[in-house]
């Protein structure tokens, strides 16, 4: 396998399976999160649970952080060697004529993605390490000690307006990266025409139901706080 | 017709280039592209003027030459043609038509709307080939039994003719559709397993060398192809260099 990952082949390999990795994420995140819209209690628990057993921390964080890197820094540096592929561009390219939109700039919804991650990542993952691992505060407990801090920090972060409409533009983004995403990943892997077609159409549902899944939990939390 | 074409005009390989204007009349609907460039060069002839070099040879949708990306799509706005195969009738009197080289770094441009694609027959010789023995003892065709199915997918990659439509039209330059089909076509086939391995290594390690670009799954090349090769071949072309670099 050597040289496997320096090939266009083996970068697309790689860039497939970080995206099944990052969407299987998504879905477990998703999942949690819409606990927080139907129990408050199951929220907390489901949200004590990842933030502390040991596997999903010192496993499955570290591989998600790699996941996310990667697919980032591959997504630029294939980005800049495609465009050098061109050294003159076109005068007239009909681009919408034989491709979606969505296909042709992967890039800027991934970089939009980016900038709202940055957001996320200041929001809530930092605060997270900050309190578990550098205060040593391992029990996801409330100040006073009343009950689990997870509920009540996910509705305070939706009271305000902006970020909302932030995080409501980011999903618009993340469900155009997902709409080509998601079936490039398995026909990239590989996959043969007669199941991309199955999979075009599930790779559809889930680049609309997750992304305004994530919308409605936003929205539920700013309107009911 | 009366049309205003915008033609790239470069004089040879180190020349910066530019579009140019130029006005065409009456033109049939019932001409082939490339006789209204026959109709225009001859009147650039009489003018005393440099006629507009393009790449053309059987004119009847084989050859694959015609590499003239009009209108911002590779062999015009009709589908599973060339330029020669693209009637006028596709466009209205008056209309404005742009007309350039097919772009791409490993496709450079030697003359006005023709291009260098010998980075093609360099993928090719790389291992788009089997080897056999003709010594006089060569086993007839029809022993080796292939199933209609595996005949028919490897015959479909087969009739692409090397145009280089796939490589202009895509966002990337990328080359993976013509790859996949030279690769497939061998792939399908049991003449074709005994170089498997190092036939797919070697193209892809070819075809990277070039500086194509990487393939991002946009379809372009898919719908711009005019001998319709599909998407499918370079889904096999990944799976055959995944098991060739596991079979290492």
């Amino acid at each position: 396998m050597s040289g496997f990952f320096k090939s266009s082949i083996g970068r697309k390999y790689a860039m497939a399976l970080s995206a099944f990795f990052l969407m299987f994420f998504l879905l477990q995140h998703f999942a949690i999160n819409i606990l927080s819209v139907f129990s408050p209690n199951a929220f907390n628990e489901a949200s004590h649970f990842m933030g502390t057993f040991w596997a999903v921390q010192y496993l499955l964080q570290p591989v998600l952080i790699f996941g996310v890197i990667y697919h980032f820094v591959m997504g630029f540096i294939l980005e800049i060697k495609n465009r050098n592929a061109r050294a003159v561009n076109y005068a007239k390219n009909n681009g919408s004529a034989n491709s979606s939109w969505m296909s042709r700039n992967m890039i800027y919804s991934g970089l939009a993605i980016l900038a709202f991650l940055v957001l996320h990542f200041i929001d809530f993952w930092l605060p997270e390490i900050n309190t578990k691992y550098i205060q040593g505060d391992m029990s996801g407990l409330l100040g006073d000690g009343e009950g689990f801090r997870y509920y009540e920090e996910l509705t305070h972060k939706f009271v305000n307006p902006i970020r909302v409409a932030a995080y409501v533009l980011a999903f618009v983004f993340l469900s155009l990266h997902l709409m080509h995403g998601f079936s490039s990943a398995f026909q990239s892997a590989g996959v043969t025409s007669m199941r991309k077609k199955k999979l075009q159409t599930f790779g559809k549902a889930y680049a609309i139901i997750i992304p305004l899944g994530f919308i409605f939990i936003a929205l539920f939390h700013h309107f009911n706080h | 017709m009366n049309l205003t074409l915008k033609i790239w005009r470069q004089s040879d390989a180190n020349d910066k280039g530019k579009m140019v204007d130029y006005k065409v009349t009456e033109i049939s609907e019932h001409m082939s592209f490339l006789e209204m460039m026959d109709v225009l060069n001859e009147q650039l002839i009489n003018k005393g003027e440099e006629p507009v070099a393009f790449d053309h040879d059987c004119r009847e949708g084989i050859c694959g030459m015609c590499s003239m990306f009009i209108n911002g799509e590779a062999h015009g706005p009709d589908r599973g043609v060339t330029t020669c195969q693209l009637h006028m009738r596709m466009f209205k009197d008056g209309d404005t038509i742009t007309i350039e080289p097919f772009r791409a770094k490993a496709f450079p441009v030697i003359k006005d709307l023709v291009v260098d694609r010998s980075s093609f027959d360099r993928i090719q010789q790389a291992g788009g080939y089997i080897s056999v023995n003709t010594s006089g003892n060569t086993q007839d065709a029809n022993a080796t039994l292939i199933s209609k199915h595996a005949a028919d997918e490897a015959m479909d990659a087969a009739t692409c003719i090397g145009c280089g439509a796939c490589v202009a039209s895509c966002k990337n330059a990328s080359a993976m559709l013509f790859v996949g089909a030279k690769v497939s076509q061998y792939a399908l086939l049991p003449q074709g397993q005994i170089e498997a391995v190092d036939r797919v290594k070697n193209m892809v390690a070819q075809m990277d060398l070039e500086g194509f670009g990487n393939c991002t799954n946009t379809g372009a090349c898919e719908v711009e192809c005019p001998k319709g090769i599909s998407l499918e071949n370079i889904a096999r072309m990944n799976r055959e260099y995944f098991s060739a670099n596991v079979k290492e």
